[in-house]
């Protein structure tokens, strides 16, 4: 999977692109979490237009991302999730903790 | 039951051959002319259900998996996977939405999506001996199909 990023204003728009299951989320942890260190952002944006398929595993980089900005004091949410992302999202019910921003 | 097709494949678990997995799955799956929606789902099942026997049923050794699939009953694909590793003690308690005994890259939502992404759901379990999944979902005939 590819990791890209834009920062401004504060806010920190990470765009997941490819697939992301159990054998890419390790490295995606500590790919976000190296940024959300480095940028120290207000906000999260995690960008799925571009995440052709997810897994549980996404689930939990999602929640990760979403705790760490709680501790941070800022807000995550999620963005434009492709048709399959977004089933995982509905059946894991997490968008009760991480809202969805749909089509800008 | 009315098996017209189906494959068996083989593989270590590592989990490089989650995406194999997951894949070989929608190809065999595309006999049926499901729906994007429909591969989508069967796809993630398919992805937990490894996942599963990567992480929980070979935790720190490399084992083997075979994966089934059968199409059953006109337009019913049937999934198996199967590992011979550690076994869950409390399959009840394992198909509890978020509880895992993974790693930080876990969810313990595995079961959940499976459930609610296919009609049919059974886990077979005994410690030390392994875990049998078997899924099953309908494809609902297109309009139109040839």
């Amino acid at each position: 999977m590819n990791i890209n990023t834009s920062y401004a204003a504060g806010r920190l728009t990470i765009f997941l692109a490819g697939e992301l299951d159990h054998h890419e989320a390790r490295n995606a942890i500590r790919t976000i979490e190296e940024l959300l260190d480095e940028y120290m952002p207000r906000d999260c944006v995690l960008d799925l237009s571009g995440l052709s398929f997810m897994d549980s595993s996404g689930i939990a980089v999602i929640i990760r991302v979403s705790r760490r900005m709680k501790t941070l004091g800022g807000r995550a949410w999620i963005e434009n999730p492709a048709k399959q992302p977004q089933r995982v999202i509905d059946a894991a019910g997490i968008d009760r903790l991480v809202p969805v921003a749909l089509g800008k | 039951m009315n098996e017209t097709n189906y494959i068996k494949l083989e593989f270590p678990s590592k989990s490089c051959n989650e995406a194999f997995a997951r894949t070989a799955a929608a190809a065999f799956a595309a006999q049926l002319d499901p729906t994007l929606e429909e591969l989508g789902d069967i796809k993630t099942a398919v992805s937990e259900a490894v996942t599963n026997a990567i992480v929980h049923g070979y935790p720190d050794t490399l084992g083997r998996i075979a994966m089934r699939f059968r199409i059953i009953k006109g337009n019913t694909l049937e999934i198996s996977i199967r590992d011979w590793g550690k076994g869950i003690a409390d399959v009840q308690q394992a198909m509890t939405p978020l509880y895992t005994t993974g790693g930080e890259e876990r969810s313990g939502m595995g079961f959940t999506i499976m459930g609610s992404f296919m009609d049919k759901l059974r886990v077979r379990s005994s410690p030390g001996k392994g875990t049998t999944v078997v899924m099953q979902r309908f494809i609902s005939p297109r309009q139109g199909k040839r």
